[in-house]
């Protein structure tokens, strides 16, 4: 059967009932990572910090997340389909978006800012750049921050709080607010005792206030090693953010500006879900190791910034986006070097 | 037996690269056979890097193996002589696999051969050996000059003129040989045939290949999941100066320059060759080569092609006649399964696909693996999402998605910026890609755009 006739080859041979084509090299592939394996990836590290999520914040958490992730793939269905490009959910990214969108928002956020923020983020945030791969600030991040800016009240520390809530946490404002308010309760009254919010274990393991996914450092600090172990997030990022923090926040306590402590920064607020799941977003972020430490470093000492000395408690959502616009910079700076040095320049 | 050594005066390993799976398991176990002589060979006067060789036998004259049947046609280049008993033909274009027209000299096998079967393995590889005390009574320089005149290039698959690299540089002297058993490429495993079955010949080239370089420390090289390999040379270099050692099983370690990080971690300057840092790099089929050239006076005519993978009905490791077809080794090893999608010259990773079966087989040809749909699957492409992985496995420290990218917009600054001509086409990349972009192929373009722009 292998005897034949010997066309010439045009994309493939016949050779008595079986087809070979040609192709170019390599003929391997690892079809054991795939984006969409990626994708599926988050949402798996996400999950422990969803399921705290629901425990917490009860039905609420699944309406912001399972909306938010409901209006992102709409969103992306239907401007993939204005633009006359083929629609791609099935890569997942809009589900993470969407999922990541959600975590970020208070419980109290009505529906239309998380269809607002949905649509924004993966219209102007995502599909205007030409899609997946191609955007440069994190599409949920954009719609978080257009939210942020257009309703304020609906992102704003009362947007927290529920004095009549039967959970017990949702009676007290969120423990980064608390902090800021400590922060300036201290100056005139050094003798102002941390509001109990800035329990560091209370802070760990998530029995607080906050937006939906935030909330439990220990749930996001265990997806977030899942999502490094996969190597689907590079750990250099989480890295970079937390030496930062820590340094920054330790000069700032040292330096008598600010009476919070670095292990309560990187257990507070967003800066988990922001350093696992945010920053390390590999569309937005650069492309080499050294860039994406870098980056992360950046993104850390612009969070302990915004929360030190920003009229917001927090400081994730404009840190990550500041650093999405310097990533293609930072990737101008750290091109490796080959091994062996660059080619000779022929003469 | 000598000892082998785990750890030389590098890690053992280089930077980044991958580990596929293997599929050595078709053919690892399959001992060497001797393929039929096909009916005719044709033997492209080009099939070495350098300069095509001009034909020096006439039509219908009768040819011996061995015979010269083309001269080299430069100082980079190598001779080409007849590997079958019988008449020669009227010299015909052939298509190799690499996309090359050449021309070929097609010679009519007679029915009666001086040696088939066991008898023309072991005149190659068979036998006893002479000692190293014997091989130092050849002058260096002689042995160079029988490289050459046997038509002597590296068997591992770059094909360069073997001559050049033992010819001695006052300027560059070597310090070191390594003789390279890496096999990183999966499947193939003609190499690690050849250093079970023929160890004694392999170190004996090595020998040889030291006496004419001068270098001063000889390494045997092969891969930790070849142990047995390992200890076959080690046993045969018993009582002489090659040294064995174990390096990590990874793509591409038998690459000669990640070959030298690993084994001696110096750094191959860009653009230069081993002998810039002073180390020869010799596969270990060409050494083998090079004993039976000095010592038996036997030019390279034969050499050991793996036929394997899941598209083969019964995968071997063949010892066949430079010119015979892709179509007699694969019908002698039971032809194509039904399953057979892509047929390869050389392994998956750097192998190209043959679209004629009826092609010669050449002094490259370190394998065919037949590859089923299964074997070649991959997910459909989509966007790139600059993960990184590419970064993370490129054995040359480039940004391959960044440089796809240039390509496919035929952003030539950013393809330099990025320094494009470093690749070397590995395929870790191509690999790795979670989006299975065509990052090798993309590279290949922006390479010769680039090419093309600097020649003006």
């Amino acid at each position: 059967m292998a005897k034949q006739d010997a066309p010439e080859a045009k994309g493939k041979t016949e050779t008595a009932g079986v087809t070979i084509h040609v192709a170019p090299s390599p003929h391997l592939s690892d079809t054991t990572f795939t984006t969409r394996r990626m994708m599926l990836d988050v949402l798996i590290g996400l999950t422990p910090a969803m399921l705290v999520a629901v425990y917490i914040f009860r039905v609420h958490a699944l309406i912001q997340i399972g909306s938010c992730v409901a209006f992102c793939a709409l969103a992306e269905f239907m401007f993939t389909t204005l633009r006359g490009k083929k629609v791609t959910l099935g890569d997942g990214s809009a589900v993470v978006t969407g999922v990541i969108l959600g975590m970020s928002l208070p419980w109290s956020a009505p529906w239309y800012t998380a269809a607002i923020g949905s649509f924004v983020g993966m219209g102007l945030g995502k599909v205007v750049f030409g899609g997946l791969g191609f955007n440069i600030f994190n599409p949920a991040m954009v719609g978080r921050a257009f939210i942020m800016l257009s309703f304020a009240k609906v992102l704003g520390a009362p947007a927290y709080v529920d004095a009549d809530s039967t959970v017990d946490v949702l009676t007290q404002a969120t423990p980064l607010t608390a902090a800021k308010n400590w922060a300036t309760a201290v100056v005139g009254a050094p003798e102002t005792v941390a509001p109990d919010q800035l329990d560091f274990m209370r802070l760990f393991l998530g029995n607080t206030n906050g937006s939906i996914g935030e909330v439990s450092a220990l749930a996001l600090l265990l997806g977030g090693i899942y999502l490094c172990w996969r190597r689907s997030a590079s750990w250099e990022i989480p890295a970079g953010v937390g030496l930062a923090v820590v340094v920054c926040a330790g000069l700032a306590n040292v330096l008598g500006l600010s009476p919070i402590l670095p292990h309560l920064h990187l257990a507070g607020g967003a800066l988990m879900l922001g350093a696992f799941f945010i920053a390390t977003d590999p569309v937005t972020s650069p492309l080499t190791p050294k860039g994406k430490f870098l980056f992360g470093l950046g993104v850390g000492a612009l969070i302990v910034l915004l929360r030190l000395f920003s009229s917001y408690p927090e400081g994730v959502m404009f840190a990550v986006l500041i650093m999405n616009a310097l990533a293609p910079l930072i990737n101008q700076w750290t091109i490796p070097k080959p091994v062996g040095g660059p080619m000779p320049v022929k003469k | 037996m000598t000892a082998i050594m785990t750890q030389g005066a590098g890690r053992g390993t280089f930077a980044r690269g991958i580990h596929p799976e293997e599929y050595k398991h078709y053919a690892e176990g399959a001992a060497i056979e001797v393929l039929p002589t096909p009916a005719e060979v044709r033997i492209p006067l080009l099939q070495h890097l350098g300069a095509p060789c001009q034909g020096v036998v006439a039509t219908k004259a009768p040819v011996k193996v061995g015979d010269l049947i083309g001269e080299p046609g430069g100082f980079v280049s190598a001779p080409v002589h007849a590997s079958v008993d019988g008449v020669a033909g009227r010299p015909g274009a052939v298509t190799l696999p690499n996309g090359r027209h050449v021309t070929a000299i097609p010679v009519k096998a007679d029915a009666e051969q001086a040696l088939t079967g066991r008898a023309l393995f072991d005149a190659f590889y068979g036998g006893d050996w002479p000692g190293e005390g014997e091989l130092k009574g050849y002058e260096p320089q002689a042995i160079a000059d029988v490289a050459l005149q046997s038509g002597l290039t590296g068997l591992g698959g770059a094909t360069f003129p073997t001559h050049i690299k033992l010819k001695r540089n006052p300027e560059k002297p070597i310090d070191t040989l390594l003789i390279n058993g890496c096999e990183c490429e999966p499947f193939l495993t003609a190499d690690y045939r050849l250093m079970l079955e023929a160890a004694s010949c392999v170190v004996t080239g090595a020998l040889l290949a030291q006496q004419a370089t001068g270098a001063k420390d000889l390494i045997l090289c092969v891969e930790d999941n070849k142990r047995d390999a390992a200890e076959a040379l080690a046993k045969a270099a018993e009582g002489t100066s090659a040294k064995v050692l174990i390096v990590r099983t990874k793509y591409p370690q038998g690459g000669e320059k990640q070959l030298i990080i690993a084994a001696l971690n110096r750094v191959v300057p860009m653009g230069g060759l081993p002998l810039d840092v002073g180390v020869v790099v010799m596969n270990v089929g060409t050494a083998a080569a090079l004993a039976g050239a000095v010592a038996r006076q036997r030019p390279l005519t034969h050499r050991i092609v793996t036929v394997t993978g899941g598209g083969v009905a019964k995968p071997k490791n063949l010892l066949a006649p430079i010119g015979a077809s892709y179509n007699d080794l694969i019908a002698f090893c039971g032809g194509m399964t039904d399953q057979a999608a892509r047929v390869i010259s050389g392994g998956p990773m750097m192998g190209f696909t043959v679209g004629n079966l009826n092609s010669p087989i050449t002094k490259g040809t370190s394998g065919i693996t037949i590859m089923t749909g299964a074997e070649v699957a991959k997910a459909s492409e989509t966007a790139c999402v600059r993960c990184g992985r590419c970064v993370d496995v490129c054995p040359l420290n480039l940004v391959p998605s960044k440089l796809a990218m240039a390509s496919r917009m035929e952003n030539l600054d950013v393809a330099r910026q990025y320094h494009i001509l470093a690749c070397m086409e590995c395929g870790c990349c191509a690999y790795a890609c979670p989006a299975s972009l065509p990052l090798v192929q993309l590279m290949r373009m922006g390479k010769a755009l680039v090419n093309r722009a600097d020649r003006g």
